[in-house]
């Protein structure tokens, strides 16, 4: 009897400890009522310095609080005022003359003038600030020498306030894409008293973007900071556009497993994911095909050959590995997202640019070439090794390649998987024979993929040099015209995809899932929402 | 018993210390640096980074200065988070995961515990096997299946319980303490069933029965005490397990606790992270350690005696 008792009860302690049921009304929900954004982000920002953080977290959260000269239209990326009401051109495209808009204020009522830009130019550019993009503003005239030391004078550098509202900028060469970097992260103002008040201008990691301490000039402003829980920005109604502004707050959440952020947005907990599972892709396409977004993203997937040595120093071999490998399988087999084969190495209209020089799936022709390399039918041809960095996706392709090179050359890959740091060490000391990659564009414009290749660039990890190529991407810096400009760039990237250093596989997307609550929200190649044009209804 | 604990505390010391000079080294001699980037880095702001952080410097200065200052409770700036001192994330996330640890470990006690006294009333019948047989099944079931799971059944489904987060939303904290303590929970109803059933049969019980004790008192007051031995010394081992092993249920969950620190820290080369999240951790085992061998001392007069006079 005693026994029986002492067993129910323990039962009963057992079911109420795990089934108690609660109800609550969704971040959804809740968030659309009040024009609260919830957002999922990722990762937890390094930082919220514009001149000291580089990704795309990070940028998305200055892009919140911070405002450009420029800034973007939320569809077609076009250029509009931001800071500056109006701009002109001068000295054939050299210089340049922004007017500042009068009513442009800091969140803490300040106005925002032209010496501010100088002040914050000239903090990027200090060397012990530590800025990864720094050589954004290598356009400005003396900007490098400065960022390296070799002069000391910061006046020598080609930015200058006229008056409090009138900014003058000189640059070394004409860029007819340097207006586009008005819009980055790297050319942001901050505030010069807030930054000052927390430390010396070129001290990295001051306390100076912390809730309460924090001042920008961007549509919202800084309220909350918890790390690793969430970041709250709210409306700033000092910004010079405030009417236009709808969300009240948002929301960011620094969610890195995607599986997590999708059941976060099927429980209502988010408005807006970040990325959103392979294998989840076909589930939206068929049940809520009005949630997920999916769009070409300024990113290239490719692999990259080690030239300096044997076999790969070869560019019949170069050529024969590119030419066999079906990347249509890959998208549609591997990847699923809609991503596009890539036949050259910069992704599709980039902003009128689209490469003609493509390379092809032939296999006959690929034989041939590895045939005249000296390996006729793959024979004698040394094992090769395919270096990637961990990741479900990047394996699954490795795999598929190794097949293809195995079934149409008959060439044998080893695999080697390896840690993001380890990966990053062994290609930058050329430790590799053939290496995974990618790259995102920084503006738009061809250039910041084009320019990965010249003989001193510090992202080319392939040994690869060419003198033509090299004058071909100096040249097209001096010139203005975008069309003739353009028949440059195309010159080069022709001898790139003849050459080879690189083999593009594909196109990237970006994914996301928005809920149907979420007005404004348009997809675009730069993946870039300003949540200044985002509003909230409710879809039902 | 004070003499006991100031010499496991002096042994302490040389543990912590050796701990603290494998991480430094191995983390210092993994290939890759905290500020390698997928951009490259140009050379000089690589070389004010480098300055900035000291990491210019030969390795056992390194090692001198940053137990220097780990001695005074600085365990250094963040590489990968400039403003962020080391101090300034343990602080934000240790809260975090001893929280979750403390409710996995309380979960796991209850159903641990609770099944493994039901298990042992009746040992070899229904109500022995069922238990036992989910207990075996809680072993061997991975938290990132058992999560993921609980998550489908009761926030999709059923929408009883939030699928993610941390203090956002009433009862987030239930499906993780549930998922990290069920490995546990297991563990702890093998432990209790073993202890209880051999306790069970032995003399000083039979005379407490031939008595005419209840049952109930037989079992809470005399049959507990030395059948819950091996579950006590389980939970020093158990708690520390939590704490370190809460990174899977950390991501699934999204909660802001270490866990996610302690693994990549090490990916990052975030070098002084690393360093002071595993000192932190060694630091606790040692500690958790330390307590269950104090508390099966006071439960268990013949191991007390022993600690006391030797």
């Amino acid at each position: 009897m005693d026994k029986r008792v002492l067993t129910i009860g323990l039962i009963a302690v057992l079911f109420t400890t795990t089934s108690c049921g609660i109800d609550y009304e969704t971040n959804v929900a809740d968030g659309t009522r009040r024009q609260v954004l919830h957002v999922g982000n990722g990762d937890e920002p390094r930082e919220l310095d514009p001149h000291i953080v580089t990704g795309n977290i990070e940028f998305k959260l200055c892009m919140a609080l911070l405002e450009g000269l420029l800034s973007r239209h939320p569809e077609d990326l076009r250029l509009m005022p931001g800071v500056a009401e109006s701009w002109r051109e001068g000295d054939g495209g050299k210089t340049y003359l922004f007017r500042l808009r009068e009513d442009a204020k800091w969140s803490n009522g300040d106005p925002v003038v032209a010496q501010d830009f100088v002040f914050s130019w000239q903090r990027a550019l200090l060397p012990a600030l530590g800025n990864n993009y720094a050589y954004m503003l290598y356009y400005l005239e003396n900007a490098e020498k400065f960022h390296k030391g070799e002069i000391k004078d910061f006046a020598k550098v080609g930015v200058k306030a006229l008056d409090e509202r009138t900014l003058e900028v000189r640059l070394e060469n004409p860029a007819p894409f340097f207006l586009q970097l008005l819009a980055h992260q790297s050319y942001y103002p901050v505030h010069r008293e807030t930054i000052e008040k927390f430390g010396a201008a070129d001290e990295r990691g001051t306390k100076w973007t912390r809730p309460g301490n924090h001042v920008g000039n961007g549509p919202f402003k800084l309220k909350e900071w918890a790390l690793n829980r969430r970041i709250v920005v709210e409306k700033n109604d000092h910004y010079w556009d405030a009417d236009a502004v709808k969300l009240n707050q948002v929301v960011f959440y620094p969610i890195q497993n995607a599986t997590t952020e999708e059941r976060m947005f099927r429980a209502g907990q988010l408005h807006i994911t970040n990325n959103l599972p392979v294998d989840k892709t076909e589930y939206y396409r068929k049940e809520r095909p009005e949630a997920l977004k999916i769009f070409p993203y300024f990113s290239t997937y490719y692999y990259i050959f080690n030239t300096l040595s044997p076999p790969l120093d070869d560019i019949r071999v170069r050529q024969a590995l590119t030419m066999s490998i079906d990347r249509k399988q890959i998208t549609e087999k591997i990847t699923k997202a809609g991503q596009l084969p890539a036949f050259n190495f910069t992704p599709p209209d980039t902003n009128g640019y689209t490469a003609k020089a493509r390379v092809t799936y032939d296999a006959e022709r690929a034989r041939t070439l590895l045939a005249e390399a000296g390996y006729p039918g793959g024979e004698n041809f040394p094992v090769i090794e395919l270096m990637y960095n961990t990741s479900e996706e990047h394996r699954r392709i490795a795999i598929a390649i190794q097949q293809m090179w195995k079934i149409n050359l008959n060439v044998n890959v080893t695999l080697l998987n390896q840690d993001w740091k380890v990966y990053l060490d062994k290609r930058d000391s050329k430790d590799y024979q053939v290496a995974r990659a990618g790259w995102i564009g920084d503006y738009l414009d061809p250039i910041t993929f084009l320019d990965l290749f010249v003989s001193t660039g510090g992202n080319n990890d392939t040994g690869w040099s060419d003198k033509r190529y090299d004058e071909l991407i100096a040249k097209a810096a001096t010139i203005v015209e975008q069309e003739k400009r353009y028949a440059l760039l195309q010159e080069a990237e022709a001898i790139l995809m003849t050459e080879l250093p690189v083999m593009p596989i594909y196109t990237y997307v970006s994914k996301s899932l928005v809920s149907p609550d979420v007005r404004g929200w348009r997809p675009n190649i730069l993946d870039q929402h300003p949540y200044k044009y985002i509003s909230l209804t409710p879809s039902q | 018993m004070v003499k006991f604990i100031l010499k496991r505390l002096l042994q302490a010391i040389p543990v912590l210390v050796t701990v603290t000079i494998i991480t430094f080294l191995l983390i210092h001699a993994a290939p890759g640096g905290p500020f390698d980037e997928e951009k490259a880095v140009p050379p000089e702001v690589l070389k004010h980074l480098n300055e900035r952080y000291k990491l210019d410097q030969p390795i056992h200065v390194q090692f001198y200065d940053y137990l220097k200052n780990a001695l005074q409770g600085d365990l250094g700036p963040s590489f990968k988070y400039p403003g962020r001192s080391v101090n300034e994330i343990i602080a934000a996330g240790f809260p975090v995961t001893f929280e979750l640890g403390c409710y996995a470990l309380l979960f796991a006690l209850l159903i641990g515990v609770g099944s493994g006294i039901i298990a042992s009333l009746q040992p070899n019948t229904c109500q022995d096997y069922v238990p036992m047989a989910f207990a075996t099944m809680g072993i061997c079931l991975p938290s990132y299946v058992l999560g993921p799971l609980l998550v489908l059944l009761f926030g999709i489904w059923l929408e009883w319980l939030p699928v993610a987060g941390w203090e956002l939303t009433p009862g987030d904290k239930l499906l993780p303490s549930i998922t990290l303590g069920s490995v546990y929970a297991a563990y702890i109803a093998r432990l209790s069933r073993g202890g209880m059933i051999e306790t069970l049969s032995r003399d000083f019980i039979r005379t407490a029965r031939a008595k005419g004790m209840p049952e109930s008192i037989i079992i809470f007051r005399h049959a507990l005490r030395v059948g819950l031995l091996p579950v006590v010394s389980f939970l020093g081992p158990a708690l520390a397990g939590l704490l370190t092993g809460s990174f899977v249920v950390e991501t699934i969950f999204q909660i802001p606790g270490l866990g996610r620190y302690f693994v990549q820290g090490a990916f990052n080369r975030d070098y002084t992270l690393i360093l002071g999240v595993t000192l932190l951790l060694a630091s606790l085992i040692v500690l958790f350690n330390l307590i269950a061998d104090v508390m099966i001392a006071w439960l268990d007069p013949k191991v007390r005696h022993e600690t006391i006079n030797g």
